[in-house]
């Protein structure tokens, strides 16, 4: 049995991180020699690096200093950055964590911030650590899933993999969290069909078509030359791929950055901004994709690679899933699961499917997933711009599921 | 290697194979009951043609349309980036260059 750090919200982590987050790149400095300092594998940075406001970077910074695998929160403020330093903190305060608020240019500049800054980990850490333990259902887990560095094995092995333990996870009162619209192109209607009512369908169709019209703007799909060298051709190919780590349970929901589902089942993550292309790419890379995974509740991340990507990341532990038996070996030390076997014949997809499984549990109670061991704790936030999701996007709400 | 097939077929509505072990050229393929000499090495994860493909046809993998052929193929021919292309958004390769206008 899981035992999770229970908060104020009744929300249950599995992790119990401090973190301390910069407000501005200018602070981004000072939070890092701070957390260097600290040497914790429970001391993470986060941060957004802008100037200029923006609503999505202030509501995932608070989804995250807020998530149930945070126990306690240090921010480190330049003092002219447009971000609301006291609304955040008010906010986590709020949420009955310990918070302590730096601002360099109240303190003194960036020796005597790191100091104090130091002092100040020390002090939320130490009250971090009264928090309650309690058991925690395989129910009350939400467990998300990226694909990064994808090739022609990734949706063979691994992907169909992870859409094995999902299954399993979604069958078990779970919630299981998948994303990336732009590398679902082609997929959406096979997708539509495993909606939970024909509206969520329509929302779903709507959305794969927003992410392929904002990626013609940009110019490129979601697709790296890796992938090309991996053996993936197209867009679409790398989608249908990609698509199989979604398993085959029925469809509950479509979920924007920030927004915890309500209940649990499968959800789709819409990662592509509203309205017209204003601040370019989606996402830059795979970790801003983990991060708005994290802001909807992700307690770990089942992150798939044939390539070989190594991240990991800050507040939730991240999982590699190998799919390429060559890279398995050549990068043995930076995974988890060797799921490249499939394709010598020496596993089977559900067999891996179970490892997957285990390993989840495993981790959740505790267990350091490899590429937390070797310190990979990623973060990255930029400018994006959402609506919120529409009546038809989340039918288990409007039908009074879990309150 | 072991004598366990290179290839393998993902769904039975599809026109390519998967590479699973890595070919090389002259290495006889089995295809459609017999067999054809590589034409070239093939590196795990690329796909290679189950039948004859010419322009404009669809290439099937997982069963459902992956992009369109833009030239002539073999069975047993490497189907990537010089003979197919996507029905959605081109792909790029490195030295695409950064700026996409």
């Amino acid at each position: 049995m899981i035992s999770g750090y229970l908060r104020k919200d009744g929300r249950k982590g599995i992790r119990n991180v401090t973190i301390v987050a910069y407000l501005v790149e200018c602070a981004h400095h000072v939070a890092r020699r701070i957390v260097d300092k600290a040497d914790s594998p429970d001391v993470h940075l986060i941060g957004f690096p802008g100037c200029y406001p923006n609503a999505y970077a202030n509501r995932v910074m608070e989804a995250i200093a807020t998530h149930p695998n945070v126990g306690g929160v240090v921010l480190v403020s330049l003092g002219c950055e447009s971000f609301d330093r006291n609304a955040l903190a008010e906010t986590v305060r709020a949420s009955g964590r310990p918070v302590e608020l730096l601002v360099i240019q109240e303190v003194g500049g960036t020796a005597a911030t790191i100091a104090n800054g130091l002092a100040a980990v020390d002090r939320v850490r130490a009250a971090a650590t009264d928090v309650p333990r309690a058991e925690m259902a395989l129910s009350e887990l939400v467990i998300a899933t990226i694909c990064g560095g994808s090739d022609g094995t990734s949706g063979i092995t691994a992907n169909p993999a992870v859409g094995r333990a999902f299954d399993r996870f979604v069958s078990a009162g779970a919630t299981c969290i998948f994303e990336e619209t732009g590398e679902l192109v082609g997929c959406e209607t096979i997708m539509a069909d495993r909606a939970i009512t024909p509206e969520l369908g329509a929302e779903i169709e709507a959305c794969v078509r927003k992410a392929e019209r904002y990626y013609t703007v940009m110019g490129f799909g979601s697709f790296a030359p890796g992938n090309a060298e991996g053996g993936l051709t197209t867009q679409e190919e790398k989608s249908m791929g990609a698509y199989s780590k979604s398993g085959s349970s029925p469809i509950s929901g479509i979920i924007k950055p920030g927004d915890v589902p309500p209940a649990g089942g499968l959800y789709l993550l819409d990662v592509v901004p509203d309205g017209e292309p204003r601040f370019g790419f989606p996402n830059i890379s795979d970790n801003a994709e983990i991060v708005e995974l994290i802001a909807c509740g992700a307690h770990l991340t089942l992150f798939t690679t044939g390539r070989g990507s190594v991240v990991g990341s800050a507040v939730s532990p991240v999982i590699k899933i190998c799919a390429n038996p060559e890279t398995a070996r050549r990068m043995a030390a930076d995974m988890d699961i060797d799921a490249g076997r499939i394709l010598e014949d020496k596993a089977t997809l559900g067999q891996v499917g179970d490892e997957i499984f285990d390993r989840v549990v495993a981790v959740a109670s505790g267990e350091r997933s490899v590429s937390e061991e070797l310190g990979h704790h990623e973060f990255i936030l930029t400018y994006k711009a959402f609506e919120p999701i529409g009546p038809a996007c989340l039918p288990v709400r409007n039908t009074g599921a879990r309150a | 290697m072991t004598g366990r097939s290179r290839l393998i077929l993902l769904h039975e509505d599809d026109n390519v194979f998967v590479v699973v072990s890595p070919i090389e050229a002259g290495d006889a393929l089995m295809i459609g009951g017999g067999t054809v000499p590589a034409r070239e090495g093939i590196t795990v994860g690329h796909k290679i043609a189950r039948r004859a493909l010419g322009p404009g046809d669809k290439v099937i993998k997982y069963g459902a349309p992956i992009g369109s052929m833009t030239a002539d193929a073999e069975p047993g021919d490497w189907i990537h980036m010089h003979n197919m292309k996507s029905d959605y958004i081109a792909a790029h390769s490195r030295g695409a260059g950064g700026d996409a206008l």
